[in-house]
């Protein structure tokens, strides 16, 4: 119950993890069992931003929320295919997924 | 100088609740928040949000629960220095620590536990060069003062709550008030969102959006902001530009005062009680870190209990003391208020 996704990091190491599909955990939350540089301040709220990153794979993601929408209009550095990580459920459609850490 | 047995830096849940566990052993607290109200990220950030993992709450809203230790606390008489953040300790001769906050609010107390969470909650600035250039000079992440802004043309960058509210307070007072968001959307109360469009209806305001701020001009003062909208650049004058992004806990100025740091956190003794690595100062809740720390309200009350049982002997080494339950001795508060359980009778029955 496990895919392999791929985090590039903010000095532009790429990191290959496995991420549980069973755990209820989103990939904010991976990063952060990884111990990556994800703060994650608000827990998963979508009221921070400090999961942002960059969607660099073409997978089937959830659609985002209003509440993600709306943060992410006010964040910085956001690009066409920011997301917020902990607003991307882990799924096995996701499988091979890449993203890359956005600027705190 | 405001003298109490314990400086308590945070009035999140964590801190309202060391307020209780001191007060049953007779000690007294003070606390200093940044924020102009008790209950940290629970009352600014997610007050409406229910909490599922507070021991016999089934379902509480963050905003109630910081209510009830309100009340809970109550009888124990805590003062509150709010609004003003912590910004400077010193120790005494008698080992005593003095905390000054940036207004120079002086508190002092043998015993300061830090329970501040994620930190202190600073304005989010936007990615503009010359930023802090034109900070005091035109550039206000905070309105503290809105008569500051009579007369003078205005622009508010945001798309939340705090753009809206003050567009509209500042409609009537600023000569003019430009609104750029990025996005067409705001994310407000729907009242605010229709007052916004009924002033920009009337031409009482000017709304550009979807537009960025991405340059600012001036000579002393700021003058000028360019704007990007739909790919073109205007230059729009202006004496005021109010960029309002929320706010973000940082650290602060606690990072310097000397205690050992991890990851963002302060490191404590969790196999006994919570005390940093400076003798008195202790950190309790979010703000702490240890081997197998969690972030949770729950353990945030668990690390104020034990820190209060220290903090006592540390206060009284000669005094002897002993852990009561509540159940049995009741609750003696320092307004002279009572709580105790019922005595049973003993009647025979015939």
């Amino acid at each position: 119950m496990e895919i392999k996704i791929t985090v590039i990091d903010r000095e532009g190491v790429s990191h290959q993890l496995d991420a549980p599909t069973d755990m209820a955990m989103n990939l904010m939350e991976v990063c952060k069992a990884y111990e990556l540089p994800v703060e994650g301040t608000c827990g998963g709220m979508a009221m921070c931003a400090s999961c942002q990153c960059y969607v660099l794979s073409d997978h089937p993601l959830n659609e985002k929320s209003p509440d993600e929408e709306a943060m992410l209009s006010e964040a910085f550095h956001v690009k066409e295919n920011s997301r917020l990580g902990g607003q991307i459920p882990m799924d096995k459609k996701l499988e091979g997924l890449k993203v890359e850490l956005a600027p705190e | 100088m405001i003298k109490t047995d314990i400086i308590i830096i945070g009035a999140g849940p964590t801190g309202l609740f060391a307020v209780f566990e001191a007060g049953l052993l007779k000690l007294k607290c003070h606390l200093i928040d940044s924020l102009p109200k008790a209950g940290g990220q629970c009352a600014e950030i997610y007050p409406k949000k229910p909490i599922y993992d507070i021991p016999s709450r089934p379902e509480i809203l963050a905003g109630d629960l910081v209510d009830q230790l309100m009340k809970q606390i109550q009888p124990f008489q805590p003062g509150f220095t709010l609004g003003e953040t912590a910004q400077e300790i010193e120790k005494k001769k008698d080992g005593s620590f003095v905390v000054t906050t940036n207004k120079g609010t002086q508190h002092q107390a043998p015993v300061v536990a830090i329970a501040g969470g994620l930190g202190t909650f600073e304005p989010r600035k936007p990615d503009l060069a010359d930023l802090a250039k034109w900070e005091d000079k035109g550039v206000d992440y905070i309105i503290r003062e809105p008569e500051k802004y009579r007369n003078q043309k205005v622009l508010i960058a945001g798309g939340g709550d705090s753009a809206l509210d003050w567009t509209i307070v500042l409609a009537d007072i600023a000569q003019s008030v430009t609104l750029v968001h990025r996005r067409n959307e705001f994310r407000g109360a729907l009242d605010s969102v229709e007052k916004v469009q009924a002033l920009k209806d009337q031409n009482k305001i000017q709304l550009i959006t979807p537009a960025q701020v991405t340059a600012l001009e001036g000579e002393k003062h700021l003058s000028s902001v360019t704007i990007n909208h739909e790919g073109t650049s205007l230059a729009h004058p202006v004496d005021y530009f109010i960029p309002l992004f929320g706010l973000t806990p940082k650290l602060g100025p606690i990072a310097q005062w000397g205690l050992e740091i991890e990851k963002n956190a302060i490191k404590v003794d969790n196999s006994l009680d919570y005390q940093t690595n400076i003798p008195g100062i202790y950190a309790i809740g979010d703000v702490n870190t240890y081997p197998g720390k969690l972030k949770l309200i729950l353990c945030g009350f668990h690390e104020a209990t034990l820190m209060c049982q220290s903090a006592f002997q540390r206060i009284y080494p000669d005094k002897r003391n002993v852990l009561k339950y509540t159940t049995v001795s009741g609750i003696s508060g320092f307004d002279g208020s009572r709580k105790e359980a019922q005595k049973s009778t003993i009647k025979t029955i015939e």
